[in-house]
């Protein structure tokens, strides 16, 4: 009688939740809601993917327009533009650190992350909220505050940090070297510390969810792609992001307290400093083993939307549903043991560069299998082009051409030629940067109507996509020529190089592509913001998906679903399942209701599942009488 | 019937673990990654030579005994807890916190005897990463004693009992893992030196 009682008061306690009223404070800006703190993650998110995606086209002017005027810039820029209209160079590579850091974190690792798993694990597993919801809003408010910090630090007289956005010391350590070490660096670390403890938070959160609060029937080999990928993901920032704490920590001792873990024997000024014993390379070991699979939480999230996006736009099967799984695990694994391949020039053991060189090509075979798999699910698909379908499909383009160029770098000895040039960039911003943007943005198409109950715009979807897809292409895919002439990453101008002026024009031609391209996004933004208030009012499941967000009310509100949770019976991809009435069965519909469909072993799990059914019917019908 | 009231528990209740307890493991593998990183660079850098030579202060056996006593303190309060024994609650917490807080200025003395020896936290980074995992150590220790006490005044509101454990577990859990912790990092030293 005990059990009973107790599972009463479990559901008393669950009714008691949708009751709870919010005012305004606890409804929109100190939530625990999942939903409105993914929200909240992809607005700030937007915010700070605009203030990166400025500062690239300032120094974009800078690289395409050397002889520029910029004297119109003057209102925001104020002083970094001298007398002559000319940016300053220091603050050139304030521009590149600043754009750099907040791309890959506060957008792509917070917006994406951030948004998709806060929004996503508790709707896809079924759950009425993440595990602490109030670690889930002060994950977000540290990240809110980190960002503050961060955009203080853009408005100091010295300038913000400056040392690229990996602060290599002792750049990084000496206030001497350049204007940015100073205060700027110093926002800086105290930022990213805050963003490592939101992380961690958000990251334990989203780990605990999955494995502890998954509906009934959702076994992990039911879980839909893009959980895993989640799951996947915060399972390496766990692992990553104490190891970079770790290394900030160093710097700061080195900065402000004096010590000399990454420096020795410099001079400056013909004067000795007294640091000596330092390794600099010891740093950089700390903060790859953190940097390496940082690409991976911010790719990895992109591909689980993508798995899931694309399967459901095919009107198939996802194909390969396990290798789709191994290879992220694979990944996931990988990911830790290759962080030296971005040292390969920094002077270490030629012997231990061919092992890491090795580890690297071997991440190349998940990603194909994936690459592989994305193409064989789209194959003889009945395809519906929605704007986040050709999104995903931008997404799959990308890491294809940016992954084809990871094969050169990745070894050791072409790298030598390559290392610090515009291949480079161009090599990441494919495969990680605009491969990572694509995937978030088909994520905000396709689970709009969820998030706001209503539909973005298509049309103006389309012309997104086609803009941004083509301007990407524009912008990067010259940047390879650029590179292999060799020009050097970071470098303010290359007007003094004799090379340098056959390459003008391609570089004036990148830079306004890079114009357009983030013009585009100013559509974007408008079709967003417009049909939060004025679009087309969705249906409850608008894209006829399987997965367990669909069966929520329109607007869910705190606490996900009015009555039960509903119960899971079969995987997330039955789509276009021959026999079947309807080209999609949701994973709530019971094998036992679909004989017309079901397959020879499926068929044999019928009468499992009537049985338990029954069983559970009895069990309702008891606990009934005895209340 | 009541065969099946059992099955009702299986099927309403797939968590495997408590959520809160869960999170609290993997916070702990958070703090294991900043010290692996940590000792991991300790190595990478005494690999490359100029690097001090000191003795490790023997006042860091005297610290290691104190912390696994606390540890045990706080076990026999948690057995005590389970028995309903309010009293051995309460004290095994006391004597956890007060060893903890000896074991604090147990390893303040041990950096007044680095100093002794002229090991100073600015200078060579033999002698630096001593006091970072020293000092590191300690941070997340004071965190522990902090969790500790607030366990201790719920004891004084009646909350931690057999039938809620919880919380004193997942304190348990931590202090145990911040001794296990030390001991790791002064076996490292020994080991390391």
């Amino acid at each position: 009688m005990s059990t009973a009682s107790v599972a009463n008061h479990d559901a008393a306690h669950d009714h008691h939740d949708h009751e709870h009223h919010d005012n305004f404070v606890t409804k929109y800006i100190f939530s625990q809601d999942h939903k409105m703190i993914a929200k909240q993650y992809l607005v700030t998110g937007m915010f700070w993917a605009l203030i990166g995606g400025f500062l690239s086209i300032l120094f974009r002017l800078q690289l395409g327009f050397p002889d520029m005027d910029m004297s119109f810039l003057r209102p925001i820029l104020g002083g970094w533009i001298d007398e002559t209209g000319k940016l300053d160079p220091t603050f050139y590579l304030a521009l590149v650190t600043m754009h750099g850091t907040i791309m890959v974190f506060f957008v792509l690792t917070a917006g994406l992350s951030g948004t998709f798993s806060n929004f996503l694990i508790p709707l896809q597993i079924g759950a009425r909220d993440m595990a602490s919801g109030f670690m889930n809003m002060l994950s977000y408010w540290l990240f809110f505050l980190s960002g503050v910090i961060m955009f203080i630090s853009l408005f100091l007289k010295t300038g913000p940090a400056a040392g690229g956005w990996v602060v290599y010391p002792p750049l990084s350590a000496l206030e001497q070297a350049i204007p940015g070490s100073g205060l700027g660096m110093t926002l800086w670390l105290v930022a990213m510390t805050l963003f490592i403890a939101s992380s961690l938070m958000g990251g334990i959160n989203y780990i605990t969810t999955v494995i502890n609060l998954r509906t009934k029937g959702m076994s992990f080999s039911k879980l839909p792609l893009t959980i895993w990928a989640f799951f996947l993901t915060a399972v390496i920032g766990l692992l990553s992001f104490p190891v970079l704490f770790a290394a900030a920590l160093l710097l700061v001792f080195d900065r402000s307290f004096g010590t000399s873990f990454y420096l020795s024997d410099i001079y400056i000024g013909g004067e000795a400093l007294p640091n000596t014993g330092g390794s600099p390379v010891l740093y950089q070991h700390l903060f790859w083993f953190l940097g390496h699979p940082e690409v991976y939480i911010v790719l990895l999230p992109a591909l689980g939307i993508t798995s899931e996006v694309i399967s459901t736009n095919s009107r198939k099967p996802i194909f390969g549903y396990k290798a789709m799984i191994i290879s992220l695990l694979g990944i996931t694994v990988l990911s830790f043991v290759v962080w030296a391949h971005h040292m390969f020039v920094s002077g270490m053991n030629p012997f231990l560069g061919s092992i890491f060189m090795f580890l690297t090509l071997i991440i190349a075979i998940p990603s194909a299998v994936k690459v592989f798999n994305y193409l064989t699910t789209l194959w003889r698909g009945n395809l519906i082009f929605t704007p986040a379908m050709l999104f995903s499909i931008g997404l799959v383009s990308f890491f294809i051409s940016g992954g084809l160029t990871g094969i050169f770098l990745g070894n050791s000895a072409i790298d030598i030629q390559l290392h610090d040039t515009y291949f480079v960039v161009a090599h990441f911003h494919l495969v990680m940067g605009a491969a990572s943007f694509f995937g978030m943005v088909a994520g905000v198409y396709h689970w709009f109507p969820k998030m706001f109950g209503r539909m973005m715009d298509a049309k103006l979807g389309y012309i997104h996509f086609w803009l941004s897809f083509v301007g990407v292409y524009l912008v990067f895919f010259p940047m390879h020529y650029i590179g292999i002439a060799g020009f050097p990453r970071r470098y303010y101008s290359w007007t003094s190089f004799e090379f340098a002026n056959m390459y003008t024009d391609l570089n004036m031609f990148v830079s306004v592509a890079a114009i357009i391209t983030f013009a585009a996004q100013f559509i974007f933004l408008f079709n967003f913001f417009y049909s939060m208030y004025k679009g087309r009012k969705a249906t409850l499941n608008p894209w006829r998906s399987n997965t367990l967000e669909w069966s929520t009310p329109l607007v869910p509100g705190h606490g996900n679903w009015p009555g039960e949770i509903p119960t899971v019976y079969r995987w997330p991809y039955d789509y276009s399942k021959p026999g079947a009435e309807e080209d999609f069965i949701m994973q709530t519909v019971p094998l036992s209701a679909t004989p017309e469909s079901n397959l020879p072993h499926e068929q044999e799990m019928v009468k499992l599942e009537l049985e338990i059914m029954k069983e559970e019917e009895d069990v309702m019908a008891s606990n009934a009488t005895s209340h | 019937m009541e065969k099946e009231l059992k099955y009702v528990d299986m099927v309403e209740q797939p968590i495997a673990m408590h959520p809160k307890k869960f999170g609290l493991w993997l916070f702990l593998v958070t703090i294991v990654m900043i010290f692996a990183g940590l000792t991991s660079a300790y190595i990478v850098r005494q690999s490359e030579g100029n690097w001090l030579e000191y003795d490790l202060p023997s006042i860091f056996w005297f610290s290691s005994a104190i912390v696994i006593i606390s540890s045990i303190f706080l076990q026999y309060a948690y057995s005590s807890a389970k028995k309903d024994n309010l009293m051995g609650l309460r004290i095994g917490i006391t004597l956890a916190v007060l060893f903890g807080l000896g074991f604090l200025v147990s390893q303040w003395y041990s950096w007044v005897a680095l100093v002794d020896e002229n090991v100073f936290f600015v200078g060579n980074p033999s002698g630096s990463f001593l006091y970072v995992f020293t000092g590191l150590h300690a941070v997340h220790l004071i965190s522990g004693v902090i969790f500790l006490i607030i366990v201790l005044i719920s004891t004084y509101r009646y909350k931690v009992h057999s039938k809620s454990l919880d919380t004193l577990e997942m304190a348990t859990t931590f202090w145990h893992f911040l001794a296990a912790l030390w001991l790791y990092l002064f076996m490292f030293l020994l080991l390391n030196h």
